[in-house]
């Protein structure tokens, strides 16, 4: 059978032409007798728009290649020319899901350009946050995982249980998904009276939805056949790779960045890193799972020692005054009109800010050349590394554990081409 | 009884043929809204709740709206009749015109042997032996055999025809899907047909008028409701149109009613096929009473019908997909054996207790 294209069929091309038409430098090793699949950019399971090229012998994978870029924002060049409060909306549409932890690296970097240390408080409600952030996003996880392995039910389990992490974040911020609550010197606003008992009750239920989630699929027979075995890296391997976050710990490697370069106060806390060993999709399964345990477990001590008192440092150089002041104080006007206008400067100089985002080490590279706006702002993205071991890893798999492959990589199409 | 004749036995088969069709239809319909309603349930969803309900007048309260949702299926035929229907120009035509119907026909053929009532009269019209389209086939379990796997070739064809790359790889899933289950499912329905000594469907329900045949061979009966869902192409053997991989597989050039066609088979087939499991095993029409009310007989089938329909749903909304090498290796390596060792089991037991 002769499969064809537009006008000719892809048996006339030689494998440069092919090449060049399909604008890949992919190794094409038999096209007369195998089929090149473009999968992507708009398919159900490459977790937005994600373009693959594979070279399929029957169904199993020969060669394939990312094809990535379509959602390309250009958000690092954007920064540029906002000021270091503003570029701040830019991270939220990053990593789509788990705004915070962006907020929370592309803050931490500017403190630390800065030089500022926030109050406890903010520093509590930042680490619960991001700890709910890191249990919502492996519920999307989960959920799309499970979804492309056909188990359709968790995928709306997870998101019933999201949509309470989101009811959260917009009784603190106002808004669910592009949150932009911490800003630099502490938070937008400190959390409202509801909130405490609200993610209370969330720590009191979410244990057993974990354990639904278990019960479906941790023993499946189903479930096993299909992760087990699959997209197997070594630690070696997971290492040389760059991997970072669960892809990287299913392999055996102990690496968390919340214990190995604390930031945050991670350090005061009692935390657990799940450890795989297989290094397979379930492996990076059974971390996942069980960090979303973990972060309930941070949640809770935090909850505990949640300290009184202000959540915005006391400088107004950086943070705006309270807007009761405006109808008092000159000296507040002018420093709400200068913040607003022209921002805070920062100094000269760069720093390199690590975080343990939900999937992995979310770094940003920040510049500042004494101006108010950063001269040069870079991030070094999880999923854009972890991706890039996505042909080695599938070679050789058939289509469907290719699926199962990407999911368990976890990867936000907005985080890789930024 | 008096021999019909010939006449007699083709009014007899045109009228239960449009009674049967017609019921079918319409319970294929509200199949696919009871699947709706039942997996949302399941899935902490509402489902399908807009389209129809029946207003219940209160008193000093707003109207109490019940069965929301019940013109669904109404609905959805509506709009896949109205939808325009694309043909890709690199399509086969003729194949790919006919493969929708080479799919739904054997859907619908399958329905001439089920047994769905014990012998009554009605009128002039005598339902004997049972009431079925084609009553009395004494090849009937061959019949149904040879039947369902024509569906295939439609499966099959419009994924080649399709000229898709994502069709052509849910039709070759399916070709080889069809090869390791038929036979398993082949030889689970041999236990019933040596347990009741005949291939007649309707001798095969009699012959459990004291024990369902699940209670003397239930490894035969688990094999058969497997094979039926492979054969069905149900989770979790849905890999021919497996959307999270081949985006919809063999049916993604198909549009409209055409589209329509592929689910109407799917879900006949699940009707008719849960109908020949509860034949088989379950006693079919039988249950207390039914000897001098043949009319509860309906209500038996369709119960039995209705809640092999919510298992099959409810699998669906449990299970994981199994990859396409595995089902194979299911399939050869653990069926196939399991087939023959409860066949022979039961010839074993027939030999030693008669």
């Amino acid at each position: 059978m002769t499969l064809t294209t537009q006008s000719d069929t892809i048996q006339e091309l030689t494998v440069e032409e092919i090449r060049a038409k399909l604008g890949t430098k992919m190794p094409i090793e038999d096209p007369e007798e195998h089929m090149l699949l473009s999968m992507g950019p708009q398919h159900p399971s490459t977790h937005g728009v994600l373009r693959l090229l594979l070279e399929l012998d029957g169904e199993r994978i020969v060669n394939l290649a990312n094809d990535i870029g379509f959602l390309h924002t250009g958000i690092e060049k954007t920064m540029e020319s906002k000021t270091y409060t503003k570029a701040l909306v830019m991270t939220d549409r990053m990593d789509y899901l788990a705004p915070m932890s962006n907020n929370y690296g592309y803050i931490l970097a500017v403190e630390k350009l800065l030089d500022v240390e926030v109050t406890p408080r903010a520093e509590t409600i930042r680490l619960i946050l991001v700890e709910l952030a890191r249990i919502s996003s492996h519920l999307v996880w989960l959920a799309t995982h499970a979804l492309d392995i056909a188990a359709m039910s968790v995928f709306l389990y997870c998101f019933r249980e999201r949509e309470y992490i989101l009811d959260l974040f917009e009784m603190v911020a106002g808004q669910r998904m592009m949150v932009s609550y911490f800003r630099p010197g502490g938070l937008w606003r400190d959390v409202p009276e509801e909130f405490e008992p609200a993610v209370r009750k969330f720590l009191d239920f979410m244990p057993s939805r974990i354990a639904d989630y278990e019960a479906l699929l941790k023993n499946n027979p189903i479930w096993l056949a299909r992760t087990k075995g699959v997209g197997t890296i070594s630690a070696d391997d997971a290492i040389a790779w760059g991997l970072s976050g669960a892809s990287l710990r299913g392999s055996g490697v102990d690496w968390d960045i919340r214990k190995t370069m604390p930031y945050g106060g991670y350090e005061k806390y009692e935390f657990d890193v799940p450890v795989g060993t297989d290094g397979d999709v379930y492996a990076r399964y059974r971390c996942r799972m069980q960090e979303m345990s973990e972060s309930l477990r941070i949640i809770r001590q935090a909850l505990d020692k949640l300290p009184k008192g202000a959540v915005n440092i006391d400088d107004r150089k950086i943070v705006p005054p309270p807007r009761a002041e405006l109808g008092r104080s000159m000296e507040a006007v002018i420093h709400h009109f200068k913040l607003w206008t022209e921002g805070f400067s920062a100094p000269a100089g760069y720093v390199y800010q690590a975080i343990e985002s939900p999937r992995g080490e979310f770094g940003c590279y920040l510049r500042g050349n004494g101006g108010p706006k950063p001269a040069r702002v870079h991030f070094r993205t999880p999923s854009y590394v972890n991706l890039a071991c996505l042909p080695m890893l599938s070679k050789g798999v058939f289509v469907a554990d290719l699926v199962a492959i990407i999911g368990s990589i976890d990867i936000v199409l907005g985080e890789i081409d930024r | 009884m008096d021999e019909l004749t010939t006449s007699q036995i083709a009014l007899r088969a045109v009228v239960v043929g449009l009674i049967v069709t017609f019921a079918v239809i319409t319970g294929f319909a509200y199949t696919t809204l009871l699947e709706r309603k039942l997996l949302a349930r399941l899935q902490a969803r509402i489902g399908p709740n807009r389209a129809g309900y029946l207003p219940i007048p209160r008193r000093g309260k707003s109207e109490l709206r019940l069965l929301g949702g019940i013109m669904q299926p109404a609905a959805d035929a509506v709009k896949l009749f109205f939808k325009e229907d694309p043909t890709p120009a690199q399509a086969d035509k003729p194949v790919y015109f006919l493969a929708p119907m080479l799919t739904v026909i054997p859907a619908i053929l399958i329905l001439a042997v089920i047994p769905w009532a014990g012998p009554f009269k009605l009128g002039n019209l005598d339902f004997s032996p049972y009431f079925a389209i084609a009553p009395g086939v004494n090849v009937g379990v061959l019949f149904v055999l040879a039947i369902t796997s024509i569906g295939v070739y439609g499966i099959a064809l419009a994924g080649w025809a399709s000229n898709s790359k994502y069709a052509v790889l849910g039709g070759i899933r399916t070709t080889a899907q069809m090869i390791s289950y038929e036979l398993s499912l082949g030889l689970s329905v041999l236990p019933p047909i040596m347990l009741a000594n005949s291939m007649d469907l309707g001798e095969i329900v009699n012959a459990q008028s004291t024990l369902w045949f699940v209670f003397l061979n239930p490894l035969a009966a688990l094999i058969f409701y497997i094979g039926a869902l492979a054969e069905l192409q149900r989770s979790p053997f849905d890999l021919l149109e497996a959307e999270q991989e081949l985006s919809a597989g063999y049916v993604v050039e198909y549009g409209g009613m055409r589209f329509g066609m592929f689910f109407m088979a799917e879900y006949m087939k699940m009707i008719s096929l849960s109908a020949i499991a509860a034949v088989l095993f379950f006693g079919g029409y039988r249950g207390p009473f039914v000897d001098q009310v043949p009319a509860l007989g309906f209500v038996y089938i369709i119960l039995k019908i209705f809640l092999s329909l919510c298992l099959m749903i409810w699998i669906r909304a449990s299970m994981p997909r199994f990859r396409y090498d595995q089902l194979m290796q299911f399939g050869w390596k653990v069926l196939f054996p399991l087939a023959i060792a409860s066949f022979i089991a039961t010839g074993i037991g027939i030999v030693l207790f008669g």
